[in-house]
């Protein structure tokens, strides 16, 4: 009996691939460096929580793995970050199809001025797909899958500004989904939310890691311990320790992510 | 002085006291006393003010409904002579005959709508797309450069623009078209939208910049291209305003004057054909305000007729311009 758990754990490790292979990541802002010498193995199918105080690159090395941060400009990079095997920071790599597969939501929530529905269907539609009947399934399973079905059905055709922002969320969640990424970013999903509407967001990526691997950022050490499998801790642009979860907050190796866990910093 | 502002910079962190006394102690909540001791006794200022400023505004007001009594006033003599029904249904313009002139405005409204027409099919692709470029992908430094000169363009007097159109378009024109005349609609409409581009790409431009950047990312972070974002995020987020800057372009094209009067001709004719000449309501003002007419007789009063009905017009789209503004502003 012990034998074939063992068994079927060895079998899982195995079946379980890197999704994202950062080596040697530099990045810098101008003259100044925001990441330096970043090494991660992010794998696929689990929560992987990203901590650290202001400042301390965690966003920064988040929008890298779509990148977004080529948005702002004087960005440098050197380093590699394969995404499922492909060097994502080479510039043959087509940045579209990369945020095809890697969906991303933001610090605040960030609707599109439309209604409900076409706020979820807009990503299927610029990728080509207007068959109304397939839409609207499109739509509905997002939604339920972000948790927010109940709430919209009735009005999917109002626009998305009337709802709160714990909804919002949920729908830029399901807009993320409606492309059925590969990964899902989140930058701070919760950092705009109150407490309820947070622990909505937390609940929905325990259900959502079933399917998709999920990179998340967070200032809150209390999250990041509940909803993730592994966690890396920045610093300065570092990574100080990364490892499981419950070991980090238990029995960190380094002396700065203890000092950061027990709140004598940040 | 310059010792003590020194001292009292170095004082701000957290010895502040401390080091207001080691100068020559003063204390500025008393200078401030001292201070407001010799301004004007009961601060008349303050009361006065709101008067003297509501009359400033009132002057436009006051300008605008004295214009529009006049033209009232005037435009219901010119209907003692000539009925409504033969002014707005008439088909010929000609006001210039001794004994019974013609005065169907319809004319007049073809002219002005076909310059319209021209000007807005110029204007509208031109000034939006010029704003997609300076909101969506012009580096700082190009938008810098590139949004003042559109500025001037919007300040160079209209009547050098209708020598412009005379001179140096018309004849390309002529080149292109042999049936072209000299006075024509094509080349006074063509110039017209070169004229409002700038507005309209401007104000679209502003339009479009207030556009939070966290709409762009969410759509970007969806794979979407640049192009995309542009037209199936940032267009329609910031339609009202652009709406409203493509209204407020035409209402300016209706109203223009000089570059019609100029390379436009005087000819009011109903055809649909713009290579003749034409008149519009602006330039037939312009024409007899120009000539010797008599005061008191019909032609004098029906400048007033014309120009009650183009304010009519421009003021219809200025309307529609702030309905659709308030209209259609997505909220975000």
């Amino acid at each position: 009996m012990e034998t074939s758990t063992a068994a079927a754990n060895i079998v899982n490790t195995e079946e379980k691939q890197i999704v994202y292979k950062t080596s040697d990541l530099d990045l810098w802002y101008g003259d100044n460096q925001a990441l330096k010498k970043i090494n991660l193995d992010i794998m696929e199918n689990e929560v992987t929580a990203i901590i650290g105080p202001s400042g301390c690159g965690k966003s920064t090395y988040i929008k890298t793995l779509n990148r977004m941060i080529e948005l702002v400009p004087g960005v440098r990079t050197s380093g590699e970050i394969l995404y499922r095997g492909k060097n994502i920071l080479d510039k043959s790599y087509q940045v579209e199809e990369l945020r095809t597969k890697v969906g991303m939501v933001f610090q605040k929530p960030n609707p599109f001025p439309k209604s409900i529905y076409e706020n979820v269907a807009y990503g299927p539609k610029i990728h080509g797909i207007r068959d109304k009947k397939i839409l609207d399934q499109i739509v509905e399973k997002s939604l339920r899958g972000a948790a927010i079905w109940d709430e919209v059905k009735d009005r999917l055709t109002q626009n998305a500004y009337g709802l709160s922002g714990g909804q919002q969320q949920r729908l830029c969640i399901a807009r993320c989904l409606a492309i059925e990424p590969d990964v899902i970013l989140m930058d701070e999903p919760t950092s705009a939310l109150d407490p309820i509407s947070t622990l909505k967001v937390e609940e929905l990526v325990q259900e959502l890691k079933k399917d998709f691997s999920i990179i998340i950022v967070t200032h809150n050490m209390q999250q990041a311990a509940r909803i993730s499998k592994k966690t890396a801790f920045f610093l300065n642009g570092e990574v100080i320790e990364f490892s499981e979860t419950n070991k980090i907050f238990s029995t960190p190796a380094d002396k700065r992510t203890e000092d950061y866990i027990t709140g004598r910093f940040g | 002085m310059v010792k003590c502002a020194s001292h009292l910079v170095i004082g701000m962190k957290g010895v502040f006291k401390l080091a207001t006394q080691n100068t020559n102690s003063f204390s500025v909540q008393k200078m401030i006393q001292e201070k407001k001791k010799k301004k004007s006794a009961g601060g008349i200022t303050e009361k006065i003010m709101p008067y003297i400023l509501f009359l400033t505004a009132a002057v436009s007001v006051l300008t605008t409904i004295g214009i529009v009594l006049t033209l009232i006033f005037e435009t219901f003599l010119f209907f003692d002579a000539v009925s409504i029904k033969e002014f707005f249904t008439g088909k010929v313009w000609y006001p210039f005959s001794e004994t019974n002139g013609s005065f169907g405005i319809l004319p007049l409204i073809m002219g002005t709508l076909k310059v319209t027409v021209i000007a807005a099919i110029v204007a509208v692709p031109i000034g939006l797309a010029s704003a997609i470029y300076l909101s969506e992908y012009a580096t700082d430094r190009a938008r810098r450069i590139i949004k003042p000169i559109l500025e001037v363009l919007a300040g160079i007097p209209t009547i050098v623009y209708g020598f412009f159109a005379l001179t140096f378009v018309t004849p390309i024109l002529r080149d292109i078209i042999p049936s072209l005349e000299i006075f024509n609609a094509l080349s006074p409409g063509i110039v017209i939208g070169i004229m409002i581009t700038p507005m309209i790409a401007s104000l679209s431009e502003d339009a479009m910049t207030s556009v939070p950047n966290a709409m762009r990312e969410g759509a970007l972070a969806l794979g979407a291209t640049k192009f995309e974002v542009a037209i199936k995020v940032v267009l329609p987020a910031a339609i009202s305003g652009i709406v409203a800057s493509i209204v407020l372009g035409i209402s300016r094209a209706i109203g223009e004057t000089m570059i019609v009067a100029v390379a436009g001709g005087s000819t009011p004719n109903l055809e649909w054909n713009i290579t003749g000449s034409i008149q519009t309501m602006t330039a037939y003002i312009v024409q007899v305000s120009q000539g010797d007419v008599g005061y008191g007789t019909t032609i004098y009063y029906s400048i007033y007729a014309v120009g009650m009905t183009l304010f009519v017009f421009t003021l219809v789209m200025n309307l529609l311009a702030q309905y659709i503004t308030r209209r259609f502003r997505e909220e975000y």
